[in-house]
C-alpha cells in the first residue's frame, strides 16, 4: 500500500466543514491556496473558509447518498462521469448511490477547471482520488471513535463501515456528521491499482437519461424571466470592421427592443490568451424571441470599412505571444501560393542532428513530397451562445465555456468589476473541440446585458458561428528523405509552416530515430483568426508525416509497419539527440498491437493503410480499410490500438476513440473553409461538409494497451493519425497518393 | 401575428406568433420545450428533428402555420418515462458524447423504425444521413438502431 500526503505544503490541501444539515463535506483543490474566501468569514464559521475556495467537493447525506461535484467543463469527453469515478473509487461507495453535479467555478484559487489539452483525467488523477480517500479515512475514524475500537480494524465496503470482530456496521450516512467534526488526516492511503473496483469498469454517461429525453442541459436551453435574445451582426469579411449602422427599419420590426453597437474589447484593455476575437466591434439586435431577432438582423443597414493593422502582445503561460493581423482581404488562392513560396525561403531552424546537408549531398536518391490542409471551422453542433445578467455590481453568466476561469478575468477586466462579483455557471456543452476555449461571446453577452439593463441570451446563428473565425490554421509541409544505394535512410528533412502558425513538433518521431535530421519552421501572418482545434498542429502534421513514411516504406521496399518499428527500435536503443519527447517502446507497442488486431500480416488483399502518432501523452496506432464503390471511397473497418495508461471508463473511452476516428476521417476527406476577398465561402452545412452517417466506417475496433501507468489524454490523440491512415489506404485503393486535404476535393473523386 | 393551435405530444397549445415563425422557435422560445435543438436553421443538420404526423421533419424550416395542421411529437413526447425502445437502446450503447445532436438522431431513428421495423444498413444510412454528429457517434447510433429494431415497437 502506498501512503500519500493529503497536503501540498501544510496549508490545507483538504479541509472539511460541517454542513448546516449535518453530514461531511470534503473539498479538494488541485493547487493549495492560502487565500481566504470572504463568504466564509461572513458566516463566522471556524474552518470553512476553504469550502468556498474549493473547486470541487463531495457531500455525504445522512441517507448515505453521495454527491460528487465534477469540477471540469463537459464538452462530450465524459469528464462529468469519469472524474467523479476517481473520487468514488477511493471513497469506496456503490456507484449507484452517487449523484454527480457540475461544480461551480471558483477563481480565488487557480484551479484547472478547463476542458482542453486532453488533460482533465491526467491532472485530476491524484487529487480526485485523494479527496475520496480522505473522506473514507475520516468516516473510518468516526466509526472507530463511536465503537471504541482501533481504526485499523475498520473496513469499508460500498458505503458501509464494518467492524468484523464486534459485528458492528454503519452506513457512511450514519457516520457523516461525526466524521465532519474530525481533523483532516495529513496522510491517506490510496488503493492499490489491482484493487480498483470502479476505475476500469464501464459506467454510463451520468447525463445519458437527460440527453435522450431532451431535458434542458445546454447553455442554449437557458431561459429566464424577462430574458431577451441578442444576436450579432459582424463584418462580412476578415479584414473589415464596423463603421456605422442605420437601425431605422430594424427597430420597427416586431419584438425588437434594442439595436446597439458594442465593443466586446476596448483598446486599453488587457487581453488574455483566450480573448481571441475576430470582430471586437459588432452590431447587436435584441428582442423578445430568436426568430424576431433573426428577421430584424436582415433589416439592419450596416456600413463596413477596412480594418487597420492590429498588433497586440499577450503574456500567457510564461511566454509572450505577438498577435499580428495585417491589413487586407485575403484569398485562399493567394494563401496556397504564399505557403509554397515561403516554404522554400523564409525558414527557421528548429532542430538539427548529425550532418543532414552531407547526407542529402551523398544521397543516391532523394524523395520529396509536400502536403497541405485548409482552414477548418470547429462547428460544434451547439452554436456559440451565452446567458448574461449584469447589474451595477454583479455579473451572472451561464453557458458553454471551456475556460471559465480565464473568462472570469476577461469579464472582470472589461466590466471593471471585482472577480468575486462575477459568477459563471458551466453548462453541458454541445461540443467544444477547442472553439469554446475562446470566450469572446461570453464577454459580448455581458456587455450587451449591461448596456440594455436586462438578462440576455446571446445566440449565434450557424452562419455567425462559422464565419466568426478562431479556425484551425491552414498548414503546409514538405518532407525529404535521403536514401543511399542500398536503400538505407541516411537523412530526413522536414520544413513545415502555416497561416498563421507552424504545425511542426521538431522533437517528435521520427526525430531521435535518424542520424541526420533537420527540421525547419515558418509562418505567415493573417487577419483570419485561428485557435486550437482538436489536437492542434498534430491534426495536420501527423497525417502528413505518416503519409510520407508510407511512401518512403514503399520506395525502400519495406512493409510500412516494419519501417516504423525499425526506426522506433533505433530510437529506443540508440536515440539520436536528447529532446525526443516520446517513449519509443510505447509507440512500438501500439503499432504491434494493431498489427495483430487487424491481421495485417495475413489480410494482404485489403486496401489498407496504417498510421500512428503520439500526442497529449498518449500513443495511438490505426489500420483503416476501404473500398471504392461507385467511384467513391467507402470506409470499411478501422482497427485502433491506444496506450493512454490506465483506462478509467472503458466503454466511454472507446466511444471517444471511435468519435475521434470518425471526426478525423471526416475532416481529412470532406471539410474545408476557403476565402474570397476575406469572406468565407462556406457559411452553413449546405456548403461546409462534415462527415455524415453513411460515410462513417462500418466497424471500428478499439483496443487499449493494458497498462499500470497513470492515465493520459484521450480526447485528442485518436484524431490526428487517422488522416494518415485514410491517405495510405486511398493510395492502396486508387494507386494515387493524396497529399492535399480534403482528399475528396481532388479531381479523382469529383469526377 | 396570428393565433395558432398546436397539438404537441398529445396536448393542445396556443401561441400568438408571426405565421413565418418556424416550429423550432415556437417550441423553444414560446413553449419552453428546449429538447428540440437548433443547429443550422436550414434543414442541413437534423438537430431540430420532430415528428409531424409521424414523419421525421426539420422543425427549423417548418412554419408554425403549416405545423398547426398536424400532430406534432417532440423528443419530450416519444415516451412517458424515457423508456421508448430507441431511448433505451441509446442508453444501452451509451451513444451520446456531447449529446447535443442526439435528440434529433433519436427522432429520426424512431420515425425510421416506426415505418420500417427491421431496417437494413442501407435503410439506416438513408434515414440517418441528414443528422450530423460532430462528435462522430455514427457507429454507435447504427448499433443502437439495430438493438431497438429487434424490440417491439408500439
Ligand atoms: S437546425 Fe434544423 S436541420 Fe439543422
Ligand atoms: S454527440 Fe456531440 S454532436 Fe453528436
Amino acid at each position: 500500500m502506498s501512503t500519500t500526503k493529503t497536503t501540498l505544503g501544510r496549508r490545507s490541501f483538504l479541509k472539511n466543514v460541517s454542513l448546516a444539515g449535518g453530514g461531511l463535506v470534503i473539498g479538494f483543490s488541485w493547487l493549495a491556496s492560502c487565500k481566504e474566501a470572504p463568504e466564509a468569514k461572513a458566516m463566522g464559521i471556524e474552518m470553512p473558509k476553504e469550502w468556498f475556495e474549493l473547486n470541487g467537493f463531495l457531500k455525504i447525506g445522512d441517507n448515505g447518498i453521495v454527491t460528487i461535484m465534477s469540477p471540469n467543463p463537459e464538452i462530450g469527453q465524459n469528464v462529468k462521469t469519469s472524474m467523479p469515478m476517481l473520487v468514488a473509487e477511493e471513497l469506496d461507495i456503490d456507484w449507484a448511490n452517487v449523484i454527480v453535479e457540475q461544480a461551480p467555478l471558483n477563481t480565488d484559487i487557480f484551479t484547472r477547471q478547463v476542458a482542453g489539452g486532453s488533460q482533465s483525467i491526467r491532472a485530476s488523477w491524484e487529487p480526485m482520488r485523494k479527496a475520496g480517500a480522505t473522506a473514507r479515512q475520516m468516516l473510518k475514524q468516526a466509526a472507530a471513535d463511536t465503537w471504541e475500537v482501533p481504526v485499523s480494524e475498520i473496513k469499508t465496503k460500498e458505503g458501509v463501515l464494518i467492524h468484523e470482530a464486534s459485528g458492528k456496521k454503519a452506513s457512511y450516512g450514519e457516520m457523516a456528521s461525526k466524521a465532519a467534526t474530525l481533523e483532516v488526516p495529513e496522510e491517506v492511503v490510496l488503493k492499490e491499482k489491482a484493487n480498483f473496483s470502479i476505475i476500469g469498469t464501464s459506467k454510463k454517461n451520468v447525463d445519458g437519461k437527460k440527453i435522450v429525453t431532451g431535458q434542458p442541459l445546454y447553455g442554449i436551453d437557458t431561459q429566464r424571466e424577462g430574458m431577451k435574445i441578442a444576436m450579432i451582426v459582424q463584418p462580412p469579411a476578415f479584414g473589415m470592421q464596423l463603421k456605422s449602422i442605420d437601425d431605422t427599419e430594424a427597430k420597427k420590426m416586431p419584438g425588437i427592443t434594442n439595436v446597439l453597437v458594442i465593443d466586446a474589447y476596448v483598446d486599453d484593455q488587457k487581453i488574455g490568451f483566450f480573448d481571441q476575437a475576430a470582430f471586437p466591434k459588432m452590431a447587436v439586435v435584441v428582442g423578445d424571441t430568436t426568430w424576431q431577432v433573426m428577421q430584424a438582423k436582415k433589416a439592419l443597414n450596416v456600413t463596413w470599412e477596412m480594418a487597420p493593422e492590429y498588433a497586440k502582445e499577450i503574456s500567457a503561460f510564461g511566454r509572450t505571444f505577438n498577435v499580428k493581423r495585417p491589413v487586407g482581404l485575403e484569398n485562399t488562392n493567394d494563401h496556397i501560393k504564399a505557403m509554397q513560396q515561403v516554404n522554400s525561403q523564409k525558414i527557421t531552424l528548429a532542430r538539427k542532428d548529425g550532418n543532414p546537408e552531407k547526407a542529402f549531398k551523398n544521397a543516391d536518391r532523394v524523395i520529396e513530397r509536400s502536403y497541405s490542409c485548409p482552414f477548418l471551422a470547429h462547428n460544434t453542433m451547439e452554436p456559440m451562445n451565452f446567458f448574461a445578467n449584469v447589474t451595477n455590481d454583479k455579473a451572472e453568466l451561464m453557458g458553454p465555456i471551456q475556460t471559465p476561469e480565464a473568462m472570469e478575468h476577461s469579464i472582470s477586466e472589461r466590466l471593471d468589476m471585482p472577480l468575486e462579483n462575477i459568477d459563471i455557471k458551466m453548462t453541458r456543452m454541445g461540443g467544444g473541440f477547442g472553439r469554446r476555449l475562446y470566450g469572446h461571446f461570453l464577454v459580448e453577452a455581458a456587455v450587451i446585458s449591461k448596456e440594455i439593463g436586462a438578462p440576455v441570451k446571446l445566440q449565434y446563428s450557424r452562419e455567425d458561428d462559422m464565419t466568426n473565425g478562431v479556425y484551425r490554421p491552414a498548414y503546409y509541409a514538405t518532407y525529404k528523405a535521403a536514401l543511399d544505394v542500398n536503400n538505407n535512410l541516411i537523412g530526413f528533412h522536414v520544413i513545415a509552416g502555416g497561416i498563421p502558425e507552424s504545425p511542426l513538433a521538431a522533437n517528435r518521431f521520427p526525430a531521435g530515430a535518424i542520424d541526420n535530421y533537420l527540421a525547419e519552421t515558418w509562418s505567415i501572418d493573417s487577419n483570419i483568426t485561428t485557435g486550437a482545434f482538436r489536437a492542434p498542429r498534430s491534426n495536420f502534421i501527423a497525417g502528413a508525416e505518416q503519409s510520407f513514411l508510407d511512401e518512403l516504406a514503399e520506395e525502400m521496399g519495406k512493409d510500412p509497419f516494419d519501417l516504423r518499428l525499425e526506426l522506433l527500435e533505433k530510437a529506443k536503443n540508440n536515440p539520436v539527440g536528447e529532446n525526443n519527447d516520446y517513449d519509443a517502446a510505447r509507440y512500438a507497442g501500439v503499432l504491434e498491437l494493431v498489427r495483430k488486431t487487424s491481421n495485417w500480416d495475413s489480410d494482404t488483399s485489403k486496401n489498407r493503410g496504417v498510421s500512428a502518432y503520439f500526442c497529449h501523452n498518449s500513443y495511438v496506432a490505426q489500420v483503416l480499410d476501404l473500398e471504392i464503390e461507385n467511384n467513391q471511397p467507402k470506409i470499411k473497418d478501422v482497427y485502433c490500438a491506444v496506450d493512454c495508461g490506465i483506462v478509467v471508463n472503458p466503454d466511454a473511452a472507446t466511444n471517444l476513440v471511435e468519435g475521434g476516428i470518425v471526426d478525423g476521417i471526416g475532416h481529412a476527406m470532406y471539410s474545408s473553409l476557403t476565402f474570397k476577398d476575406g469572406k468565407p465561402d462556406q457559411k452553413n452545412f449546405d456548403t461546409y461538409r462534415l462527415i455524415r452517417h453513411n460515410e462513417a466506417p462500418e466497424n471500428i475496433k478499439v483496443d487499449f494497451v493494458q497498462s499500470d501507468t497513470d492515465p493520459t489524454g484521450l480526447g485528442e490523440p485518436p484524431f490526428p493519425p487517422i488522416m494518415g491512415a485514410v491517405a495510405n489506404a486511398l493510395y492502396k485503393a486508387t494507386g494515387t497518393r493524396h497529399y492535399h486535404q480534403p482528399f475528396m476535393g481532388s479531381q479523382e473523386f469529383k469526377g | 401575428m396570428a393565433t395558432y393551435n398546436l397539438k404537441i405530444n398529445g396536448k393542445k397549445h396556443q401561441v400568438d406568433v408571426d405565421e413565418s415563425t418556424p416550429l423550432l422557435w415556437v417550441l423553444r422560445d414560446h413553449l419552453g420545450m428546449v429538447g428540440t435543438k437548433f443547429g443550422c436553421g436550414v434543414a442541413q443538420c437534423g438537430a431540430c428533428t420532430v415528428h409531424i404526423d409521424g414523419n421525421a421533419t426539420r422543425s427549423c424550416v417548418t412554419p408554425v402555420s403549416v405545423a398547426s395542421e398536424y400532430t406534432i411529437t417532440t423528443i419530450e413526447g416519444i415516451s412517458e418515462n424515457g423508456d421508448h425502445p430507441v431511448q433505451k437502446a441509446w442508453i444501452e450503447h451509451d451513444v451520446p458524447q456531447c449529446g447535443y445532436c442526439q435528440a434529433g438522431q433519436i427522432m429520426s431513428a424512431t420515425a425510421l423504425l416506426k415505418n420500417n421495423p427491421s431496417p437494413t444498413d442501407e435503410d439506416i444510412d438513408n434515414a440517418m444521413s441528414g443528422n450530423i454528429c460532430r462528435c462522430g457517434t455514427y457507429t454507435r447510433i447504427k448499433k443502437a438502431i439495430k438493438t431497438a429494431s429487434n424490440t417491439n415497437l408500439s
